[in-house]
């Protein structure tokens, strides 16, 4: 049984990571995850010392306080003339560097492990559940994540046509008269929900590599934004299938597996993909040559 | 006041000192020229994707050696910028993904790795981990002068190839267009930063040492539009925020070094967005609020003649 939650933990965050991921892929964010995954620990710390419990509910109310402050913080300077990749890197090292210090001026006598705050391990996620009037309904991480996939999925059908212009052409989508920071915030908004929901039962790093891993391999086998959501759904569900048998005949820590195994998946497409793979473009291109000096009459 | 004196006097401080001072004098020079190029992130990705190096590194030599460390480090950061240049260059994925793409996969392979290590029963292993996330406080004298060596190879390298930087930092068509090797310095670039990224982790950690790269680098963006008198304004930044942030850190309040480090940077750089000249805040609401009382003063005297005209 606990195989099976942790497979369905691995999908959830896959699959919520996957669709917000395609959005940031495309409009050229790929490291706000990254960001948000770091910029969180002072959010945290500071929820904690104000409720003075390691229940997660306030935890996690303060790291996605943590996660809107950033993202707003990041579009300031930016607006202000700072380059976006810039502003991501100064905004997230300053507060996680608060967080160190909080964490290392407040907590020193208290066990708030950062190991076990910021990074969790998804392997301890079947034994963490959730009852309801007495009756054990799973695990707290699959509702929590499952929540912001559900959220997030509403979300993106609903305002599709928005987003989808807003990704690819912000300026035309301004003067159709969509209004476009409100999208871009929205969007934002569902990034730091979901990274916050998934990381605090699967780790960090997992959510940062499916945030944007899937997406990519899946932004190089297809033309079509809507297909783009799919392969990259399916192909981080497969990898989190695979990684964790992977791990399981390792083993080793399943998150890393997880990523690794979505990793193979896109060196594969990097290579092989049928219109963008470098071998398949290469051998076009010779192909191409071939025929022009064969075919041209006077060489 | 008297305290601040005894801190200079223990020698031990004095190395730790002169050690970051040089760590930040160093990032802030080549961080400008990755800042230019867009490369930001690249100090966070590298120094996240050194953690696979790190790893084959004690597989191989079984032995927790800082220098097989620093080696297997430098390794895998040069084979991650071959992947990000591979990436950005063969396919539409651009630069930020594929940054974000190796970052991840290199860190999951990574943690793979250590998982495996710990779970191999290798008494040896504790500790590996703390490699990464580094601590001033345990630099020793052989530390600090191969990262005094480093630094200087760093500043020397970047005042001798300073014009190919600086064509390839504004317009690497152009430096194409007359000949230089693009690709190469392009590479040469991105293995200077997994240079000074490799030699800061031990002092200040992963992503703290992402900060140094880009935190004085933006700042100094702020007060100049020159980019010579950019790289000397942000390796001072990087200099001066590392001086105050081991000071405070060595009056004995007991606080990481690397976090202070890099909460002195970004004061200065809050500071820079508010008060300098012509970029700054302040300036430009200045600039906007004599703009705007000129313009009413001009249709204050437009009307006056209007309605003189009308009289």
């Amino acid at each position: 049984m606990s195989t099976f939650w942790i497979i369905l933990t691995g999908a959830l965050v896959a699959s919520t990571c996957g669709i917000v991921g395609c959005f940031l892929v495309l409009r050229r964010m790929a490291m706000i995850g990254d960001a948000i995954s770091h910029s969180v620990l002072p959010g945290i710390v500071i929820a904690y010392l104000i409720s003075g419990s390691r229940d997660s509910f306030f935890m996690l109310l303060g790291a996605a306080a943590l996660g809107l402050i950033t993202v707003f913080l990041i579009q300031l300077f930016h607006q202000s003339g700072v380059q976006s990749d810039a502003s991501i890197g100064v905004v997230f090292t300053a507060l996680f560097a608060v967080g160190v210090i909080l964490v290392s001026m407040y907590t020193k006598h208290i066990d708030l492990d950062l190991d076990c705050v910021l990074y969790g391990e998804i392997a301890y996620v079947p034994w963490n559940t959730i009852h309801l009037l007495g009756i054990d309904i799973g695990p707290k991480a699959v509702w929590g994540v499952g929540l912001a996939l559900l959220l997030s999925i509403v979300i993106i059908s609903v305002f599709y046509k928005q987003f989808k212009l807003c990704s690819f052409d912000p300026a035309l989508a301004a003067a159709l008269g969509i209004p476009v920071v409100l999208f871009h915030y929205m969007l934002m908004g569902l990034v730091s929900i979901s990274t916050v929901a998934s990381f605090e039962s699967v780790g960090a790093i997992l959510v940062v590599g499916m945030l944007v891993v899937p997406p990519s391999t899946a932004y190089l086998l297809t033309e079509r934004l809507s297909r783009m959501i799919i392969y990259s759904v399916v192909i981080g569900c497969f990898s989190s299938i695979v990684g964790y048998y992977v791990a399981y005949l390792l083993d080793a820590s399943i998150a890393g597996s997880m990523i690794s195994v979505a990793g193979g998946i896109f060196l594969l497409a990097l290579l092989f993909s049928p219109t963008h793979g470098v071998i398949f473009r290469k051998y076009k291109q010779r192909r191409m040559i071939h025929f022009h000096t064969t075919d041209a009459p006077n060489s | 006041m008297f305290d601040w004196l005894t801190v200079f006097r223990d020698p031990n401080v004095q190395w730790i000192l002169l050690g970051c001072l040089l760590l930040g004098l160093s990032s802030g020079v080549i961080g400008s020229f990755a800042y230019l190029r867009k490369q930001s992130l690249m100090g966070d990705a590298l120094s996240h994707a050194a953690l696979p190096g790190v790893c084959i590194a004690f597989m191989l030599s079984g032995s927790k050696s800082i220098f097989f460390f620093l080696i297997g480090a430098a390794a895998a950061g040069i084979v991650a910028t071959f992947g990000i240049g591979f990436i950005t260059r063969n396919t539409r994925i651009k630069q930020d993904a594929a940054l974000a793409i190796v970052l991840s996969v290199f860190f999951g392979l990574g943690i793979v790795m250590l998982t495996q290590i710990q779970h191999s029963g290798n008494g040896n292993q504790s500790g590996l981990d703390k490699f990464l996330f580094g601590q001033a406080a345990t630099m020793m004298l052989s530390d600090v002068m191969i990262m005094a060596v480093i630094s200087i190879l760093l500043i020397g390298i970047c005042a001798l190839l300073f014009k190919e930087f600086k064509l390839l930092s504004f317009d690497p068509g152009f430096a194409r267009g007359i000949g230089y090797p693009v690709a190469i310095l392009e590479q040469f670039i991105m293995f200077l930063i997994v240079i000074a990224v490799v030699a800061g982790i031990q002092a200040v950690g992963v992503v703290l040492m992402a900060a140094l790269l880009i935190t004085p680098a933006v700042s100094a963006r702020y007060w100049t539009e020159k980019l010579g008198l950019m790289v000397v304004l942000s390796g001072l930044f990087g200099a001066l925020s590392a001086l105050v942030g081991t000071l405070f850190s060595a009056t004995g309040n007991n606080l990481p070094t690397g976090p202070l480090i890099v909460l002195v940077a970004t004061t200065l750089f809050i500071f820079s967005v508010i008060v300098a000249p012509r970029r700054g805040v302040l300036s430009k609401l200045l600039m906007r609020a004599s703009v705007r009382s000129n313009v009413r003063r001009e249709q204050n005297r437009l009307q006056v003649t209007k309605s003189e005209e009308a009289i």
